[in-house]
């Protein structure tokens, strides 16, 4: 069970940043889990059920604090971001030479690796938070990009400059930190 | 034409919504011809990938930590 339970939390709190709030969203589930056992009947396997419940609970916590934060705004870290992809590209618009995205080979082999899980970790954790928060609405919690864009309140175009801005920056996080290392080409 | 930075962008819209035909064959146009790019586009579907499987780690049982 405090297996069950750290995992709970360090899912929660990558995605909402909030030692306290974590805590509190998997209090919450497990208490909802306990609940709601007799639903359970085994269908699934009991952790795969449990995160379901706390997945719900993470959205709803989103949700509320979506009311009182403003995930459009722009941080220096996001201006960063931005600026460093601008650099990625010659004034015409196309990709300097040593900026060229690589061929990544075989990038499913990385997957049975738990060297490749810690970095790819420390990439999203080191995505500034209101892109973070976009981000794995859209990619861990699985929403549409329309829901994701309802749910945070900005506009369809921001959603998709956030997720733009979010990709690029895992990309060459992981491209740095992983696949460079990997390979010497 | 698309610039790079242009199909950087539309290569992460197609993973939000349906690209419009004019839109696909603006893209097929570009990747023909830009192994940047398309390095680009390759690494994206692999994020979702990575981030699918990350997800369904977290929600299935951990054998490392066992």
């Amino acid at each position: 069970m405090s297996a069950l339970r750290l995992d709970m939390l360090r899912f929660a709190n990558l995605q909402l940043r909030d030692v306290q709030l974590a805590e509190d969203v998997v209090q919450e589930a497990l208490v909802a889990a306990v609940a709601g056992q007799r639903e359970f009947e085994g269908r699934s396997a009991l952790k795969t059920w449990v995160f379901g419940i706390l997945r719900n609970k993470i959205v709803d916590a989103i949700r509320l604090r979506s009311r009182s934060i403003n995930v459009s705004s722009l941080s220096d870290d996001e201006a960063g971001l931005d600026e460093a992809f601008e650099n990625l590209f010659k004034p015409n618009a196309h990709w300097q030479p040593g900026a060229r995205p690589r061929d990544w080979g075989d990038p499913e082999a990385s997957m049975h690796q738990d060297q490749f899980w810690k970095v790819f970790d420390a990439c999203i954790n080191h995505l500034p938070p209101n892109t973070a928060r976009v981000f794995m609405m859209r990619e861990f919690l699985e929403f549409d990009t329309d829901e994701v864009c309802a749910e945070l309140r900005i506009s369809n175009s921001n959603c998709h400059v956030i997720l733009h801005r979010a990709r690029n920056a895992l990309r060459r996080c992981l491209e740095k930190s992983w696949f460079a290392g990997e390979r010497s080409c | 034409m698309l610039s790079c930075k242009e199909t950087t962008e539309k290569l992460s819209e197609a993973q939000d919504r349906n690209l419009s035909l004019a839109e696909k064959l603006q893209l097929k146009l570009h990747l023909a011809m830009c192994s940047g790019c398309r390095n680009f586009g390759k690494q994206l579907d692999f994020l979702r990938a990575a981030c699918q499987r990350y997800a369904d780690k977290s929600g299935q049982v951990d054998k490392r930590k066992e």
